[in-house]
């Protein structure tokens, strides 16, 4: 019975009503969704987040170790055995080429003074073990076990044994997130080995690689070798990325389409290495110029980029 | 006292304690941080205890809660801020105004419930990253949610096992 200006008191205190509370929070998340998507402003806020959650996620990862090195333990002497002859002709097999790199080198070195050219930056690196690929299904990353405590920072790139894995994305305390050269989101500037074609590669959806945006006429054919141009400052120039698996060139369209293989064991756990910053990009452009003068010639009537 | 609103059971259970339900998401969560790398089907821990305590108890549990646990497992899983909290809010109020429905069939009906509920949970995380330009995961993704609801069985009995216990034991009590 409603009284002129006055609702009867409620019964219970509930607070408000659950759609106004839905609306509010939902209100509420796709505001962080927008700046998060569009701004990128709560990373201090994850950061914080995240530290917090470290030692329970370390938690978490103890079943999982656990049952590793069980199946480590109990993996077979023999395959062990083979990996270990494997890996002894590997050695023997790089040794011609370690042997002689450092005379390479000091050659290089002497050289550049000779030639008056900008000595080349020496690279710091920091060996890493991936614990696991992230939850996110939506893309292509992994966790790696050293984070800003041990000088990680965001935009360092990241190779193992065979190539370039990816690139350091987001850096916690004492762990950080690498998106792998297999997202869709990643893009790697490369060079083809064979002609110096420059180009950029992306991920694709299914572990491959693509080259996008390539004339369909362009000078490239399955088993060339893609390496880093390092014309974008992160990268080191030379460093293998994937060989072209199959080219469809199809007149319907005006680009190839060119589906590529990563170098690296994208997608595998193991341990990387993550390559220090590379300085003064202003200086390694003006130095890529002097370097790939045949590549630049030839550039003229290829695309670039 | 609160009586089990089904058309099978007449049985009456001890009112839940909050700090159970709390715990029990907690629970959920670090069982949700357990890496299992890109293994399809694993099912998510949270989505589904917050659907039990929703369809079970409405009042209860509140969607600040659901928002906090969201954006917790935002961080922990790396996505987009804001993912897990808008799926998971919108998860909390269908299961809550469903609640009354959902309690009153059979379990085999409740899991087939919580299906859908579950697939549109993760039907609006899909929407939400596509829109902000990810990658489809690929249909095994939607595995996770079939798991889930076959784990409705076990869960109902686990969540609810502190409230069939009686408050003084009495082996005479015809209850």
């Amino acid at each position: 019975m409603p009284v002129v200006g006055h609702q009867p008191p409620p019964f219970f205190k509930r607070g408000p009503a659950p759609l106004a509370r839905l609306v509010f929070f939902v209100v509420l998340s796709l505001a962080l969704l927008v700046l998060d998507l569009k701004y990128r402003t709560l990373e201090l806020a994850r950061q914080g987040v995240a530290t917090v959650l470290y030692p329970l996620q370390r938690a978490a990862y103890a079943p999982v170790d656990l049952y590793e090195q069980l199946d480590g333990y109990f993996s077979s002497l023999s395959a062990v055995q083979q990996e270990n002859v494997l890996l002894k002709r590997k050695e023997v097999e790089s040794a011609k080429w370690l042997l002689r790199q450092e005379h390479l080198e000091l050659e290089n070195q002497r050289l550049r003074q000779l030639l008056d050219m900008k000595a080349r930056q020496p690279v710091s690196s920091t060996l890493a073990d991936i614990i696991h690929a992230a939850r996110d299904p939506f893309s292509r990353r992994v966790i790696v076990d050293k984070g800003s405590q041990q000088g990680i920072v965001a935009g360092q790139a990241v190779v193992d044994e065979a190539g370039v894995l990816g690139q350091v994305t987001r850096v916690y305390p004492m762990q950080s997130e690498v998106t792998l050269v297999t997202d869709k989101n990643q893009a790697v500037p490369v060079q083809v080995v064979r002609n110096g074609l420059r180009t950029v590669l992306f991920g694709a959806s299914d572990g491959q690689l693509e080259l996008r945006f390539l004339a369909a006429n362009a000078d490239i054919r399955p088993d060339d070798q893609l390496v880093t141009s390092g014309l974008d400052g992160v990268y080191l120039p030379g460093l293998p990325v994937a060989k072209v698996l199959r080219v469809d060139r199809d007149a319907a369209y005006s680009f190839a389409r060119i589906v590529c293989e990563p170098a690296a064991g994208v997608e595998k756990h193991g341990q990387v290495l993550l390559l220090g910053l590379r300085e003064a990009l202003q200086q390694q452009v003006e130095e890529s110029g002097t370097r790939d003068k045949p590549a630049k010639a030839k550039r003229g009537r290829k695309r670039d980029e | 006292m609160n009586i089990q609103p089904t058309h099978s059971s007449r049985r009456i259970l001890l009112p839940v304690r909050q700090w159970f339900i709390l715990f029990s998401l907690a629970v959920a969560f670090f069982l949700d941080l357990v890496p299992f790398g890109n293994a399809i089907g694993v099912p998510d821990w949270v989505a589904l205890v917050l659907a039990f305590w929703s369809v079970r108890e409405p009042l209860r549990l509140g969607m600040g809660t659901a928002f906090v646990i969201g954006l917790m497992m935002d961080v922990a899983s790396g996505s987009v801020m804001g993912q897990h909290p808008l799926a998971y809010l919108l998860l909390s109020y269908a299961a809550g105004g469903l609640s009354r429905r959902i309690l009153w069939f059979p379990l085999v009906q409740q899991a087939l419930h919580i299906l859908l509920l579950l697939l549109a949970t993760q039907l609006v995380m899909v929407i939400t990253r596509l829109l902000g330009g990810a990658d489809f995961p690929g249909w095994g993704y939607f595995l996770g949610s079939f798991s889930g609801a076959l784990l409705w069985f076990p869960l109902t009995f686990v969540l609810l096992l502190p409230q069939y216990q009686p408050l003084e034991k009495d082996e005479n009590r015809p209850i």
